[in-house]
């Protein structure tokens, strides 16, 4: 209860930035007179999400299409790294064959890799949208794994070591641990990325129920009201597991000093 | 333990040397250390920045390999003791899991060593009580103090009941009341115990107080140059730190500190003295 409150105090300056925002772009627009196909007002904006929620547009169908893919994308792409990042941390020698490689591929541009993928995984398939968004969750997740894996105490390795400790142990008791703060920074990021990944895999293409589709498709029908709410759902989801994983971070790691709330001295 | 384990020393150091290469330039950190420890001792090394007394404490534990020489612990090699698990190792950090709590960071090396829960369990609640942290079990190590942590990672090093204890500057980042009180505590758990200590410090004090021998060592090459024999009367408290013997233990150390460093001039007779008396085993 008393954790519940101290939030609340804590965002209600957030909380009240973003309603007097939301206010002023209500009003600024009433008073202004901006037509709705350059920015229409957020309650005209409000209506058009309920009027689309189940039927024309289909919002809410679309919005669960998306999520499916990005949560797949989302475990694609997070079993890939933490994979490639324990290979890496436990063969050593494997690291200068390995990061270059997965360097280039994060350098791949996604817009060029969407339509690949489409391509490669069946256009209808949701699986060509959970590809693209894997390879926008893999990286963050590797590297950040990767770090936390890695960068151990040298002491703390060799206490282990005096305790005549093998790799398996010194991995499961110390680098896993010890990378967890790590992974779950990776694993923020990487929620956003997979909602992006998602969205811009459908902008090219699949069945029309998607939140990506709503976006080209309201978007050439010049309905902006309706590209605007499925914008707002989008954003909505990606808090929402934004702050799933804060809240498994903060039942997984209670121990750091991030979730502890301390800060650094 | 074999009859040959039991009369041979736990520390033997023969001819050991250690020297580090840095890309085309080399580092003479050790030359030449020869030194015996036996069952029992309380030693200290102690030295300048840089001297290898580090090093050379890591050489005994096995985490670094001499250049030269032999180590042997409990007339084992090194690594064979360290395979065997017969030293607990200390260091400066306390290097203690904030991930598990104060019991569990005691149990770590019992679980590695494949105890069942139950034993270990109890161990640490023995170790606790030793280091009088009983109340704080289930505490996180960031929960405690400077002091308590290390008294946890003293706990944490005799939970498996080792015949040697390593310890590399254990009191080194605590604040001299901390540290006086702390070196108390750690000649009562070493009285009651009879464990073997190597004990590295650059503190005089705490160095004269603990040991039942200081090794002075000095720098570049790093050697042990004198062997100073601490006759002071047990069990030690605050009348030992008050003694006129305990102030001139302390005068001789630093001398052969000075000494140590090539000083030619600062060269006293009573140090010489000594260093003879000492005698380098």
């Amino acid at each position: 209860m008393r954790r519940a409150a101290g939030a609340i105090r804590r965002y209600a300056p957030a909380i009240v930035l973003f309603v007097l925002l939301i206010g002023a772009w209500e009003a600024g627009v009433r008073a202004l007179g901006v037509r709705g196909f350059i920015l229409p007002a957020p309650s005209a904006i409000g209506t058009a999400l309920l009027d689309n929620w189940d039927s024309g547009y289909q919002i809410f169908p679309a919005a669960r299409v998306t999520l499916y893919e990005a949560l797949g994308g989302l475990a694609m792409g997070t079993s890939l790294g933490l994979a490639v990042a324990f290979v890496v941390s436990r063969f050593p020698t494997s690291r200068d064959a390995i990061l270059p490689v997965a360097v280039a591929v994060n350098a791949i541009p996604i817009i060029a890799f969407a339509p690949l993928a489409n391509n490669w995984f069946g256009i209808q398939s949701p699986i060509s949208k959970m590809a693209v968004a894997a390879s926008l969750v893999f990286f963050p997740i590797m590297i950040n794994t990767l770090r936390g894996l890695t960068q151990v105490e040298p002491s703390a390795i060799e206490l282990m070591r005096s305790y005549a400790a093998g790799d398996n142990s010194v991995t499961r008791h110390l680098r896993i641990p010890n990378a967890l703060p790590f992974f779950f920074t990776g694993l923020k990021i990487a929620t956003t990325l997979a909602l992006i990944g998602a969205v811009v895999g459908e902008y090219f293409g699949g069945l029309n129920v998607a939140l990506g589709r709503v976006v080209v498709g309201s978007a050439s029908a010049l309905r902006f009201d309706i590209t605007w709410s499925a914008i707002v759902v989008v954003s909505v989801m990606g808090i929402v597991m934004y702050l799933a994983v804060l809240a498994i971070e903060q039942l997984a790691i209670p121990w750091h000093p991030s979730v502890r709330g301390e800060r650094a001295s | 333990m074999s009859e040959a384990q039991a009369t041979a020393p736990v520390v033997q150091l023969r001819g050991v040397g250690k020297t580090f290469a840095l890309g085309d330039d080399s580092t003479v950190a050790l030359n030449d250390i020869n030194l015996d420890i036996d069952r029992g001792e309380f030693v200290s090394l102690i030295g300048p920045s840089g001297c290898g007394k580090s090093t050379l404490l890591r050489t005994i534990g096995d985490l670094i390999e001499p250049s030269e020489g032999t180590v042997q612990v409990n007339a084992k090699t090194a690594k064979r003791a360290r395979l065997d698990r017969e030293y607990g190792m200390v260091f400066q950090a306390p290097v203690l899991f904030d991930w598990r709590t104060v019991e569990e960071n005691v149990q770590l090396p019992l679980e590695l060593f494949g105890q069942n829960r139950a034993a270990r369990t109890q161990r640490a609640v023995e170790m606790l009580e030793l280091v009088g942290l009983s109340d704080f079990a289930r505490h996180h190590p960031y929960q405690l103090s400077g002091g308590m942590q290390q008294r946890v990672a003293i706990a944490r090093a005799l939970a498996f009941s080792p015949d040697l204890l390593l310890m590399d500057e254990p009191f080194g980042a605590l604040d001299e009341m901390t540290r006086e009180r702390m070196n108390s505590e750690l000649l009562a758990i070493w009285e009651r115990t009879g464990i073997t200590v190597v004990f590295v410090t650059h503190s005089i004090p705490e160095a004269v107080f603990l040991s039942s021998r200081v090794a002075v060592m000095s720098a570049r090459p790093g050697r042990i140059t004198h062997l100073i024999e601490v006759d002071l009367e047990r069990p030690r408290g605050l009348a030992t730190r008050e003694s006129p013997r305990y102030f001139e233990l302390i005068t001789t150390v630093r001398e052969a500190l000075r000494t140590g460093e090539g000083r030619a001039d600062d060269m006293s007779t009573s140090t010489e003295r000594t260093a003879a008396e000492g005698g380098i085993g």
